[in-house]
Protein backbone atom coordinates (compact mmCIF):
# COMPACT_ATOMS: atom_id res chain seq x y z
CA UNK A 1 0.00 0.00 0.00
CA UNK A 2 2.54 2.35 0.92
CA UNK A 3 4.46 1.31 -1.80
CA UNK A 4 1.74 1.80 -3.78
CA UNK A 5 1.48 5.61 -2.74
CA UNK A 6 4.83 6.82 -3.37
CA UNK A 7 4.65 5.29 -6.77
CA UNK A 8 1.48 6.88 -7.78
CA UNK A 9 2.83 10.15 -6.18
CA UNK A 10 5.48 10.72 -8.58
CA UNK A 11 4.79 13.16 -10.94
CA UNK A 12 3.67 11.89 -14.55
CA UNK A 13 2.57 13.15 -17.99
CA UNK A 14 -0.56 13.62 -18.94
CA UNK A 15 -0.90 15.05 -22.90
CA UNK A 16 -4.44 16.25 -24.11
CA UNK A 17 -4.81 17.64 -27.77
CA UNK A 18 -4.42 18.46 -30.30
CA UNK A 19 -8.02 16.76 -30.68
CA UNK A 20 -9.57 16.61 -27.97
CA UNK A 21 -13.37 16.53 -26.94
CA UNK A 22 -12.44 19.09 -24.44
CA UNK A 23 -11.06 21.44 -26.87
CA UNK A 24 -12.98 23.15 -29.21
CA UNK A 25 -9.83 24.09 -31.63
CA UNK A 26 -6.58 22.02 -32.15
CA UNK A 27 -3.66 22.66 -29.19
CA UNK A 28 -1.39 20.67 -27.55
CA UNK A 29 -1.07 20.58 -23.74
CA UNK A 30 0.79 18.67 -21.10
CA UNK A 31 0.58 18.32 -18.11
CA UNK A 32 3.20 16.91 -15.26
CA UNK A 33 0.96 15.78 -12.69
CA UNK A 34 1.50 14.68 -9.15
CA UNK A 35 -1.70 12.49 -8.08
CA UNK A 36 -5.15 14.84 -9.26
CA UNK A 37 -2.88 18.01 -9.31
CA UNK A 38 -1.15 19.92 -12.06
CA UNK A 39 2.18 20.99 -10.95
CA UNK A 40 3.20 22.69 -14.12
CA UNK A 41 2.00 22.85 -17.61
CA UNK A 42 2.97 23.47 -20.88
CA UNK A 43 1.17 24.03 -24.14
CA UNK A 44 1.97 24.11 -28.14
CA UNK A 45 -0.07 25.89 -30.36
CA UNK A 46 0.37 26.30 -34.03
CA UNK A 47 -1.72 24.23 -35.51
CA UNK A 48 -4.02 26.11 -36.83
CA UNK A 49 -1.59 28.54 -38.79
CA UNK A 50 -2.50 29.26 -42.34
CA UNK A 51 -0.50 32.12 -42.98
CA UNK A 52 -2.99 34.56 -42.87
CA UNK A 53 -0.96 37.62 -43.24
CA UNK A 54 1.64 36.27 -45.46
CA UNK A 55 -0.84 35.43 -48.25
CA UNK A 56 -2.70 39.10 -47.32
CA UNK A 57 0.65 41.01 -48.25
CA UNK A 58 -0.30 39.51 -51.80
CA UNK A 59 -3.96 41.33 -52.12
CA UNK A 60 -5.33 44.37 -52.00
CA UNK A 61 -6.59 46.07 -48.83
CA UNK A 62 -10.06 45.60 -50.25
CA UNK A 63 -9.37 41.92 -50.72
CA UNK A 64 -7.59 41.39 -47.51
CA UNK A 65 -11.15 42.74 -45.75
CA UNK A 66 -12.00 39.43 -46.47
CA UNK A 67 -9.15 37.48 -45.08
CA UNK A 68 -9.43 39.15 -42.32
CA UNK A 69 -13.12 38.02 -41.35
CA UNK A 70 -11.53 34.53 -41.69
CA UNK A 71 -9.24 34.88 -39.47
CA UNK A 72 -11.63 34.34 -36.90
CA UNK A 73 -14.89 33.33 -37.66
CA UNK A 74 -16.64 34.38 -34.26
CA UNK A 75 -14.39 38.11 -34.23
CA UNK A 76 -16.01 38.67 -37.48
CA UNK A 77 -15.92 42.63 -37.20
CA UNK A 78 -13.10 42.93 -34.54
CA UNK A 79 -10.47 41.86 -37.45
CA UNK A 80 -11.89 43.69 -40.61
CA UNK A 81 -12.51 46.71 -38.31
CA UNK A 82 -8.50 47.09 -36.98
CA UNK A 83 -7.63 46.17 -40.38
CA UNK A 84 -9.85 49.06 -41.75
CA UNK A 85 -8.69 51.65 -39.47
CA UNK A 86 -5.33 50.59 -39.91
CA UNK A 87 -5.74 51.69 -43.68
CA UNK A 88 -7.83 54.62 -42.84
CA UNK A 89 -5.37 56.25 -41.26
CA UNK A 90 -2.57 55.53 -43.67
CA UNK A 91 -4.77 56.80 -46.75
CA UNK A 92 -6.11 59.33 -44.11
CA UNK A 93 -9.67 58.51 -44.85
CA UNK A 94 -12.15 60.04 -43.07
CA UNK A 95 -14.97 57.25 -42.00
CA UNK A 96 -19.12 59.15 -42.03
CA UNK A 97 -20.22 59.64 -38.94
CA UNK A 98 -23.12 57.18 -39.50
CA UNK A 99 -20.59 54.47 -40.77
CA UNK A 100 -18.97 54.67 -37.32
CA UNK A 101 -21.94 54.07 -35.12
CA UNK A 102 -23.04 51.05 -37.59
CA UNK A 103 -19.86 49.63 -36.87
CA UNK A 104 -19.98 50.22 -33.42
CA UNK A 105 -24.00 48.42 -33.01
CA UNK A 106 -22.48 45.47 -34.95
CA UNK A 107 -19.78 45.58 -32.79
CA UNK A 108 -21.45 44.89 -29.76
CA UNK A 109 -24.26 42.70 -30.98
CA UNK A 110 -20.80 40.54 -31.81
CA UNK A 111 -19.49 40.97 -28.29
CA UNK A 112 -23.25 39.78 -27.13
CA UNK A 113 -23.24 36.72 -29.30
CA UNK A 114 -19.65 36.25 -28.77
CA UNK A 115 -20.26 36.61 -24.94
CA UNK A 116 -23.21 34.37 -25.03
CA UNK A 117 -21.39 31.42 -27.10
CA UNK A 118 -18.82 31.86 -23.89
CA UNK A 119 -21.38 30.97 -21.52
CA UNK A 120 -22.42 28.28 -23.63
CA UNK A 121 -19.15 26.85 -23.88
CA UNK A 122 -18.08 27.52 -19.80
CA UNK A 123 -21.77 25.86 -19.44
CA UNK A 124 -20.65 22.52 -21.13
CA UNK A 125 -17.18 22.47 -20.04
CA UNK A 126 -18.32 22.98 -16.35
CA UNK A 127 -20.45 19.44 -17.45
CA UNK A 128 -23.96 21.29 -17.62
CA UNK A 129 -25.03 20.83 -20.93
CA UNK A 130 -28.48 21.54 -20.76
CA UNK A 131 -27.31 25.31 -19.66
CA UNK A 132 -25.29 25.46 -23.25
CA UNK A 133 -28.57 24.50 -25.14
CA UNK A 134 -30.45 27.05 -23.51
CA UNK A 135 -27.88 30.10 -24.12
CA UNK A 136 -27.24 28.82 -27.42
CA UNK A 137 -30.69 29.10 -28.42
CA UNK A 138 -31.26 32.76 -27.15
CA UNK A 139 -28.22 33.29 -28.83
CA UNK A 140 -29.80 32.13 -32.29
CA UNK A 141 -31.40 35.65 -31.05
CA UNK A 142 -28.67 37.71 -31.59
CA UNK A 143 -27.41 35.77 -34.59
CA UNK A 144 -30.70 36.39 -36.62
CA UNK A 145 -30.66 40.00 -36.34
CA UNK A 146 -27.09 40.04 -37.49
CA UNK A 147 -27.81 38.21 -40.10
CA UNK A 148 -30.97 40.40 -41.45
CA UNK A 149 -27.92 43.55 -40.76
CA UNK A 150 -24.97 42.46 -42.63
CA UNK A 151 -26.42 39.45 -44.73
CA UNK A 152 -24.60 36.95 -43.36
CA UNK A 153 -24.55 34.78 -40.10
CA UNK A 154 -21.04 34.84 -39.14
CA UNK A 155 -18.06 36.32 -41.32
CA UNK A 156 -20.35 39.16 -42.05
CA UNK A 157 -18.34 41.05 -44.81
CA UNK A 158 -19.67 44.20 -43.88
CA UNK A 159 -16.93 46.35 -42.95
CA UNK A 160 -15.20 47.91 -45.68
CA UNK A 161 -12.30 50.49 -45.93
CA UNK A 162 -14.13 53.80 -45.58
CA UNK A 163 -16.94 52.50 -44.33
CA UNK A 164 -19.50 49.79 -44.16
CA UNK A 165 -21.40 48.12 -47.27
CA UNK A 166 -24.88 47.96 -45.56
CA UNK A 167 -26.98 51.19 -44.57
CA UNK A 168 -29.30 50.31 -41.58
CA UNK A 169 -33.09 50.45 -42.34
CA UNK A 170 -35.76 52.09 -39.81
CA UNK A 171 -37.12 49.10 -40.36
CA UNK A 172 -34.04 47.43 -39.53
CA UNK A 173 -33.74 49.72 -36.07
CA UNK A 174 -37.18 48.47 -34.66
CA UNK A 175 -35.76 45.02 -35.15
CA UNK A 176 -32.79 45.97 -33.33
CA UNK A 177 -34.77 47.45 -30.57
CA UNK A 178 -36.83 44.21 -30.23
CA UNK A 179 -33.91 41.90 -30.07
CA UNK A 180 -32.86 44.85 -26.97
CA UNK A 181 -36.00 44.01 -25.29
CA UNK A 182 -35.60 40.85 -25.54
CA UNK A 183 -32.45 40.33 -23.76
CA UNK A 184 -33.24 42.90 -21.62
CA UNK A 185 -35.68 40.69 -20.12
CA UNK A 186 -33.29 37.50 -19.98
CA UNK A 187 -30.58 39.49 -18.28
CA UNK A 188 -31.45 38.68 -14.50
CA UNK A 189 -32.68 35.52 -15.47
CA UNK A 190 -29.05 34.55 -17.09
CA UNK A 191 -27.24 36.09 -13.90
CA UNK A 192 -29.76 34.00 -11.81
CA UNK A 193 -28.80 30.70 -13.44
CA UNK A 194 -25.19 31.44 -13.65
CA UNK A 195 -24.10 33.11 -10.72
CA UNK A 196 -26.85 31.51 -8.47
CA UNK A 197 -26.04 28.11 -9.08
CA UNK A 198 -24.38 26.65 -6.24
CA UNK A 199 -22.80 24.37 -8.39
CA UNK A 200 -20.97 26.98 -10.69
CA UNK A 201 -20.16 28.89 -7.75
CA UNK A 202 -18.23 25.46 -6.29
CA UNK A 203 -16.65 24.79 -9.22
CA UNK A 204 -15.47 28.54 -10.25
CA UNK A 205 -15.01 30.40 -6.96
CA UNK A 206 -11.00 30.14 -6.04
CA UNK A 207 -10.16 28.28 -9.69
CA UNK A 208 -7.80 29.43 -12.05
CA UNK A 209 -6.36 32.14 -10.01
CA UNK A 210 -5.20 35.05 -11.62
CA UNK A 211 -3.64 37.68 -9.50
CA UNK A 212 -3.74 41.32 -10.53
CA UNK A 213 0.14 41.70 -10.21
CA UNK A 214 -0.07 38.21 -12.90
CA UNK A 215 -2.52 39.20 -15.01
CA UNK A 216 0.00 43.00 -15.25
CA UNK A 217 2.87 40.55 -15.76
CA UNK A 218 1.87 38.42 -18.01
CA UNK A 219 0.27 41.37 -20.32
CA UNK A 220 -3.29 39.52 -19.91
CA UNK A 221 -6.01 41.93 -21.64
CA UNK A 222 -9.68 42.14 -21.97
CA UNK A 223 -11.81 40.16 -19.61
CA UNK A 224 -9.73 38.01 -18.32
CA UNK A 225 -7.57 40.98 -17.19
CA UNK A 226 -10.84 42.96 -16.01
CA UNK A 227 -11.91 39.76 -14.00
CA UNK A 228 -8.23 40.20 -12.09
CA UNK A 229 -9.24 43.63 -11.45
CA UNK A 230 -7.22 45.62 -14.18
CA UNK A 231 -9.24 48.16 -15.14
CA UNK A 232 -8.58 48.28 -18.84
CA UNK A 233 -10.67 48.63 -22.02
CA UNK A 234 -9.61 49.93 -25.51
CA UNK A 235 -13.39 51.40 -26.19
CA UNK A 236 -12.77 53.51 -22.43
CA UNK A 237 -9.01 54.45 -22.79
CA UNK A 238 -8.43 55.03 -27.19
CA UNK A 239 -12.21 55.32 -27.99
CA UNK A 240 -12.49 54.42 -31.78
CA UNK A 241 -15.79 54.28 -33.80
CA UNK A 242 -18.33 55.90 -32.30
CA UNK A 243 -17.08 54.70 -28.82
CA UNK A 244 -15.98 58.29 -27.80
CA UNK A 245 -19.29 60.20 -28.07
CA UNK A 246 -21.03 57.28 -25.91
CA UNK A 247 -20.94 56.18 -22.24
CA UNK A 248 -18.45 53.18 -21.93
CA UNK A 249 -16.49 52.38 -18.72
CA UNK A 250 -14.33 48.80 -17.73
CA UNK A 251 -16.20 46.23 -16.42
CA UNK A 252 -14.95 45.29 -13.40
CA UNK A 253 -16.49 41.98 -11.16
CA UNK A 254 -18.68 44.35 -8.62
CA UNK A 255 -18.48 44.76 -4.87
CA UNK A 256 -21.78 42.73 -4.52
CA UNK A 257 -19.80 39.63 -5.48
CA UNK A 258 -16.84 40.00 -3.19
CA UNK A 259 -14.57 42.29 -6.03
CA UNK A 260 -12.06 41.28 -8.14
CA UNK A 261 -10.50 38.28 -7.32
CA UNK A 262 -9.35 36.84 -10.64
CA UNK A 263 -10.85 33.23 -10.61
CA UNK A 264 -12.75 31.91 -12.73
CA UNK A 265 -16.29 32.98 -11.54
CA UNK A 266 -14.98 36.38 -11.81
CA UNK A 267 -14.86 36.00 -15.71
CA UNK A 268 -17.95 34.61 -16.01
CA UNK A 269 -19.61 37.98 -13.86
CA UNK A 270 -17.54 40.00 -16.30
CA UNK A 271 -19.22 38.45 -19.20
CA UNK A 272 -22.54 38.68 -18.16
CA UNK A 273 -22.24 42.33 -17.15
CA UNK A 274 -20.77 43.14 -20.55
CA UNK A 275 -23.32 41.52 -22.61
CA UNK A 276 -25.87 44.13 -20.37
CA UNK A 277 -23.49 46.76 -21.38
CA UNK A 278 -23.60 46.25 -24.81
CA UNK A 279 -27.25 46.44 -24.41
CA UNK A 280 -27.00 49.68 -23.50
CA UNK A 281 -24.36 50.78 -25.88
CA UNK A 282 -26.35 49.59 -28.57
CA UNK A 283 -29.10 52.10 -27.03
CA UNK A 284 -27.27 54.86 -27.25
CA UNK A 285 -25.99 54.38 -30.57
CA UNK A 286 -29.76 54.42 -31.92
CA UNK A 287 -30.54 56.81 -29.87
CA UNK A 288 -28.32 59.36 -31.26
CA UNK A 289 -27.55 57.55 -34.88
CA UNK A 290 -26.93 60.82 -37.02
CA UNK A 291 -28.09 60.65 -41.13
CA UNK A 292 -25.81 60.53 -43.81
CA UNK A 293 -23.26 58.56 -46.08
CA UNK A 294 -22.17 55.10 -44.79
CA UNK A 295 -18.73 55.11 -47.44
CA UNK A 296 -16.51 57.04 -47.51
CA UNK A 297 -15.59 56.09 -51.90
CA UNK A 298 -18.76 54.04 -53.16
CA UNK A 299 -16.54 53.67 -56.90
CA UNK A 300 -14.02 50.66 -55.89
CA UNK A 301 -11.86 51.15 -58.68
CA UNK A 302 -11.09 54.82 -56.83
CA UNK A 303 -10.70 53.25 -54.19
CA UNK A 304 -8.48 51.13 -55.03
CA UNK A 305 -6.44 53.41 -56.52
CA UNK A 306 -6.43 55.70 -53.73
CA UNK A 307 -5.03 53.28 -51.37
CA UNK A 308 -2.33 52.34 -54.19
CA UNK A 309 -0.94 55.65 -53.64
CA UNK A 310 -1.05 55.61 -49.80
CA UNK A 311 2.30 55.78 -47.50
CA UNK A 312 3.48 55.69 -44.02
CA UNK A 313 2.56 52.98 -41.43
CA UNK A 314 -0.26 52.12 -38.56
CA UNK A 315 -2.18 50.66 -36.27
CA UNK A 316 -5.59 50.03 -35.52
CA UNK A 317 -6.60 48.89 -32.49
CA UNK A 318 -10.01 47.60 -30.87
CA UNK A 319 -11.51 45.69 -28.03
CA UNK A 320 -12.48 42.30 -29.14
CA UNK A 321 -14.63 40.43 -27.22
CA UNK A 322 -11.59 38.93 -25.80
CA UNK A 323 -9.45 41.62 -25.58
CA UNK A 324 -7.46 44.07 -27.22
CA UNK A 325 -7.02 43.11 -30.72
CA UNK A 326 -4.60 45.21 -33.20
CA UNK A 327 -3.47 45.14 -36.87
CA UNK A 328 -0.20 46.85 -37.96
CA UNK A 329 -0.43 47.89 -41.72
CA UNK A 330 2.67 49.45 -43.42
CA UNK A 331 1.65 50.62 -46.87
CA UNK A 332 4.63 51.85 -49.75
CA UNK A 333 2.89 52.39 -52.53
CA UNK A 334 1.73 48.96 -54.08
CA UNK A 335 -1.60 47.28 -54.15
CA UNK A 336 -0.65 45.05 -51.19
CA UNK A 337 0.66 46.28 -47.87
CA UNK A 338 4.80 46.00 -47.79
CA UNK A 339 4.10 44.36 -44.09
CA UNK A 340 0.93 43.07 -42.43
CA UNK A 341 0.86 42.05 -38.70
CA UNK A 342 -2.21 40.55 -36.50
CA UNK A 343 -1.64 40.52 -32.65
CA UNK A 344 -5.04 38.55 -31.33
CA UNK A 345 -6.42 39.21 -28.18
CA UNK A 346 -5.68 35.40 -27.49
CA UNK A 347 -2.21 35.51 -27.76
CA UNK A 348 -1.40 37.82 -24.96
CA UNK A 349 -3.70 35.88 -22.58
CA UNK A 350 -2.58 32.70 -23.66
CA UNK A 351 0.18 32.70 -20.98
CA UNK A 352 -2.32 33.27 -18.26
CA UNK A 353 -2.81 29.60 -18.23
CA UNK A 354 0.65 29.14 -16.61
CA UNK A 355 -0.58 30.55 -13.10
CA UNK A 356 -4.28 29.81 -13.57
CA UNK A 357 -3.49 25.78 -14.09
CA UNK A 358 -0.71 24.96 -11.61
CA UNK A 359 -2.10 23.69 -8.48
CA UNK A 360 -5.08 23.03 -10.19
CA UNK A 361 -7.24 19.14 -10.54
CA UNK A 362 -7.42 17.97 -13.83
CA UNK A 363 -10.74 17.98 -14.05
CA UNK A 364 -11.01 21.66 -13.39
CA UNK A 365 -8.10 22.25 -16.47
CA UNK A 366 -11.49 22.34 -19.48
CA UNK A 367 -13.33 24.92 -17.69
CA UNK A 368 -9.74 26.94 -16.71
CA UNK A 369 -8.71 26.76 -20.24
CA UNK A 370 -11.67 27.64 -21.25
CA UNK A 371 -12.40 30.65 -19.05
CA UNK A 372 -9.97 33.01 -20.80
CA UNK A 373 -12.29 32.48 -24.27
CA UNK A 374 -9.41 30.97 -26.04
CA UNK A 375 -9.28 31.59 -30.05
CA UNK A 376 -6.56 29.55 -31.48
CA UNK A 377 -7.51 30.35 -35.15
CA UNK A 378 -6.61 34.30 -34.52
CA UNK A 379 -3.59 33.51 -32.56
CA UNK A 380 -1.64 30.90 -34.18
CA UNK A 381 0.42 33.20 -36.11
CA UNK A 382 3.50 31.92 -34.17
CA UNK A 383 4.19 28.76 -36.10
CA UNK A 384 8.38 28.84 -37.42
CA UNK A 385 9.57 26.90 -40.08
CA UNK A 386 13.28 26.44 -39.76
CA UNK A 387 15.14 23.81 -41.78
CA UNK A 388 12.11 22.73 -43.49
CA UNK A 389 10.29 21.39 -40.19
CA UNK A 390 7.56 23.26 -38.17
CA UNK A 391 9.22 24.34 -35.04
CA UNK A 392 6.94 25.92 -32.21
CA UNK A 393 8.11 28.80 -30.13
CA UNK A 394 8.77 27.83 -26.48
CA UNK A 395 6.18 29.43 -23.73
CA UNK A 396 9.62 31.69 -22.57
CA UNK A 397 10.68 32.93 -26.55
CA UNK A 398 6.57 33.33 -26.33
CA UNK A 399 6.79 35.41 -23.29
CA UNK A 400 9.00 37.40 -24.29
CA UNK A 401 7.62 38.38 -28.04
CA UNK A 402 4.91 39.05 -26.66
CA UNK A 403 6.42 42.02 -23.50
CA UNK A 404 8.95 43.02 -26.33
CA UNK A 405 5.74 43.33 -29.10
CA UNK A 406 3.88 45.43 -26.70
CA UNK A 407 6.64 47.70 -25.93
CA UNK A 408 7.33 47.71 -29.25
CA UNK A 409 3.26 48.91 -29.73
CA UNK A 410 2.97 51.11 -26.59
CA UNK A 411 6.44 52.93 -28.17
CA UNK A 412 4.51 53.78 -31.40
CA UNK B 1 -35.42 16.20 -49.94
CA UNK B 2 -36.36 12.54 -49.18
CA UNK B 3 -35.38 10.80 -46.14
CA UNK B 4 -35.02 6.85 -46.67
CA UNK B 5 -37.76 4.91 -44.90
CA UNK B 6 -35.53 3.39 -42.05
CA UNK B 7 -34.67 5.58 -39.06
CA UNK B 8 -32.76 2.25 -37.85
CA UNK B 9 -30.14 4.13 -36.29
CA UNK B 10 -28.69 7.32 -34.63
CA UNK B 11 -26.08 9.13 -36.63
CA UNK B 12 -23.58 10.13 -34.41
CA UNK B 13 -20.89 12.33 -35.67
CA UNK B 14 -17.39 13.55 -34.33
CA UNK B 15 -16.30 16.74 -35.29
CA UNK B 16 -12.75 17.60 -36.47
CA UNK B 17 -10.99 21.13 -36.79
CA UNK B 18 -8.08 21.32 -39.33
CA UNK B 19 -7.03 24.67 -38.96
CA UNK B 20 -10.44 26.58 -40.02
CA UNK B 21 -11.46 30.30 -38.48
CA UNK B 22 -14.28 28.58 -36.25
CA UNK B 23 -16.95 29.69 -38.83
CA UNK B 24 -17.86 26.24 -39.37
CA UNK B 25 -17.18 25.32 -36.03
CA UNK B 26 -19.95 27.66 -34.26
CA UNK B 27 -22.15 26.78 -36.70
CA UNK B 28 -21.69 23.23 -36.58
CA UNK B 29 -22.93 23.80 -32.75
CA UNK B 30 -25.14 25.85 -33.56
CA UNK B 31 -26.78 23.08 -35.66
CA UNK B 32 -27.38 20.71 -32.66
CA UNK B 33 -28.28 22.93 -30.90
CA UNK B 34 -32.02 23.45 -29.83
CA UNK B 35 -32.86 26.10 -32.36
CA UNK B 36 -32.30 23.56 -35.15
CA UNK B 37 -32.29 20.34 -32.82
CA UNK B 38 -31.11 17.51 -35.25
CA UNK B 39 -30.64 15.28 -31.46
CA UNK B 40 -34.80 14.27 -31.88
CA UNK B 41 -33.55 12.15 -35.20
CA UNK B 42 -30.52 11.07 -32.99
CA UNK B 43 -27.80 12.97 -34.78
CA UNK B 44 -25.22 13.71 -31.93
CA UNK B 45 -21.82 14.97 -31.46
CA UNK B 46 -19.67 12.35 -30.02
CA UNK B 47 -16.25 12.27 -28.22
CA UNK B 48 -14.46 10.19 -29.92
CA UNK B 49 -13.90 9.41 -33.21
CA UNK B 50 -14.06 5.58 -32.42
CA UNK B 51 -18.07 6.26 -31.37
CA UNK B 52 -18.82 7.82 -34.44
CA UNK B 53 -20.12 6.90 -38.01
CA UNK B 54 -19.34 10.06 -39.51
CA UNK B 55 -16.88 12.24 -39.41
CA UNK B 56 -17.05 15.88 -40.19
CA UNK B 57 -14.21 17.90 -41.27
CA UNK B 58 -13.81 21.85 -40.93
CA UNK B 59 -10.83 23.80 -42.15
CA UNK B 60 -7.97 24.03 -44.99
CA UNK B 61 -5.68 21.19 -43.45
CA UNK B 62 -2.92 22.68 -42.52
CA UNK B 63 0.45 20.61 -42.81
CA UNK B 64 1.01 19.84 -38.75
CA UNK B 65 -3.02 18.78 -38.43
CA UNK B 66 -2.64 16.39 -41.82
CA UNK B 67 -1.29 13.17 -40.28
CA UNK B 68 -3.41 13.76 -36.98
CA UNK B 69 -6.15 13.75 -39.64
CA UNK B 70 -5.20 10.02 -40.86
CA UNK B 71 -5.41 9.05 -37.42
CA UNK B 72 -8.78 10.33 -36.60
CA UNK B 73 -10.23 8.94 -39.98
CA UNK B 74 -8.65 5.72 -39.36
CA UNK B 75 -9.89 5.51 -35.96
CA UNK B 76 -13.37 6.01 -37.22
CA UNK B 77 -14.98 2.31 -37.52
CA UNK B 78 -16.45 1.28 -40.46
CA UNK B 79 -18.92 2.27 -42.34
CA UNK B 80 -17.66 5.20 -42.21
CA UNK B 81 -18.37 8.29 -44.09
CA UNK B 82 -16.55 12.18 -44.09
CA UNK B 83 -18.33 15.65 -44.38
CA UNK B 84 -16.66 18.08 -45.18
CA UNK B 85 -18.14 21.37 -43.86
CA UNK B 86 -17.39 24.30 -45.72
CA UNK B 87 -15.24 26.17 -48.70
CA UNK B 88 -11.74 26.22 -46.93
CA UNK B 89 -11.80 22.40 -46.91
CA UNK B 90 -13.17 21.82 -50.31
CA UNK B 91 -10.71 23.89 -51.94
CA UNK B 92 -8.52 25.83 -49.58
CA UNK B 93 -11.67 28.62 -50.08
CA UNK B 94 -9.81 32.44 -49.23
CA UNK B 95 -6.50 30.26 -47.98
CA UNK B 96 -6.15 28.74 -51.73
CA UNK B 97 -2.52 30.57 -52.07
CA UNK B 98 -1.47 29.76 -48.36
CA UNK B 99 2.48 27.83 -48.32
CA UNK B 100 1.14 26.12 -45.03
CA UNK B 101 -1.59 23.86 -46.41
CA UNK B 102 -1.84 20.02 -47.19
CA UNK B 103 -5.29 20.15 -48.03
CA UNK B 104 -8.03 20.51 -49.43
CA UNK B 105 -9.35 17.89 -46.98
CA UNK B 106 -9.89 15.43 -50.23
CA UNK B 107 -6.24 14.97 -50.82
CA UNK B 108 -5.69 13.75 -47.59
CA UNK B 109 -8.77 11.86 -46.70
CA UNK B 110 -11.62 10.73 -48.96
CA UNK B 111 -14.44 12.41 -48.88
CA UNK B 112 -18.32 11.85 -49.51
CA UNK B 113 -20.15 14.63 -49.09
CA UNK B 114 -18.99 18.17 -49.57
CA UNK B 115 -21.14 21.08 -47.91
CA UNK B 116 -20.32 24.11 -49.66
CA UNK B 117 -20.63 27.88 -47.98
CA UNK B 118 -18.20 29.60 -45.75
CA UNK B 119 -19.56 29.09 -43.61
CA UNK B 120 -22.55 26.75 -44.67
CA UNK B 121 -25.28 27.88 -42.80
CA UNK B 122 -27.21 25.42 -40.55
CA UNK B 123 -29.98 24.36 -42.77
CA UNK B 124 -27.32 23.22 -45.04
CA UNK B 125 -25.46 21.09 -42.84
CA UNK B 126 -28.46 19.48 -42.07
CA UNK B 127 -29.12 18.75 -45.61
CA UNK B 128 -25.47 17.05 -45.59
CA UNK B 129 -25.90 15.17 -42.73
CA UNK B 130 -29.23 13.66 -44.78
CA UNK B 131 -27.55 13.14 -47.47
CA UNK B 132 -24.91 11.37 -45.52
CA UNK B 133 -27.31 9.65 -43.82
CA UNK B 134 -28.94 8.00 -47.37
CA UNK B 135 -25.27 7.13 -48.23
CA UNK B 136 -24.54 5.47 -45.11
CA UNK B 137 -27.90 3.30 -45.33
CA UNK B 138 -27.36 2.22 -48.72
CA UNK B 139 -23.43 1.19 -47.79
CA UNK B 140 -25.08 -0.86 -45.24
CA UNK B 141 -27.85 -2.41 -47.64
CA UNK B 142 -24.92 -3.62 -49.85
CA UNK B 143 -22.88 -4.74 -47.01
S1 LIG C 1 -15.22 27.59 -44.89
FE1 LIG C 1 -15.08 29.73 -44.33
S2 LIG C 1 -16.13 29.85 -42.37
FE2 LIG C 1 -15.67 27.71 -42.70
S3 LIG C 1 -13.73 27.40 -41.66
FE3 LIG C 1 -13.28 27.86 -43.82
S4 LIG C 1 -12.92 30.05 -43.86
FE4 LIG C 1 -13.97 29.59 -41.93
Amino acid sequence: MNGDTTKKSTPYTVPIGPVHPALKEPVMFNFLMEGEVVKSVDFAPGNVHRGIEWMGMRRNPVQIVHLTDRICGICGIVHSLSFARAVEQIAEIEVPPRADYIRTILHELERMQSHLLWAGVAAHELGFDSLLFLTWRVREQSMDLIENLTGNRVNYGIVQIGGVRRDISNDQILLIEQGLAYYRGLLDQMKTVFLDDSTIRMRCRGHGLLSYRDAQLLCAIGPTARASGLAMDVRHDYPYCAYGDLDVQPVLPPQEFGGPQGDVYDRIIVRLLEIAQSIDIIQQCLDSMPAGEVLWEKKLPKLLSILKKAHGEAIGRVEAPRGECMHYVRMDGNDAPATWKVKASTYSNLMSWIPMLKGEQLADVPIIVASIDPCMSCTDRVTIIRNGSADDLTKEDLTQLSREKTRRFSRC
Amino acid sequence: MKLTKSFNRSLWVFHLNTGSCNGCEIEIVATITPHYDPERFGIKLVGSPKHADVLLVTGPVTKMMAPKVRRVYEQVPDPKLVMCIGSCGQSGGVFYDSYNLDGPIDQVIPVDVYVPGCPPRPEAIIYGVVKAWEKLERLEAAQ
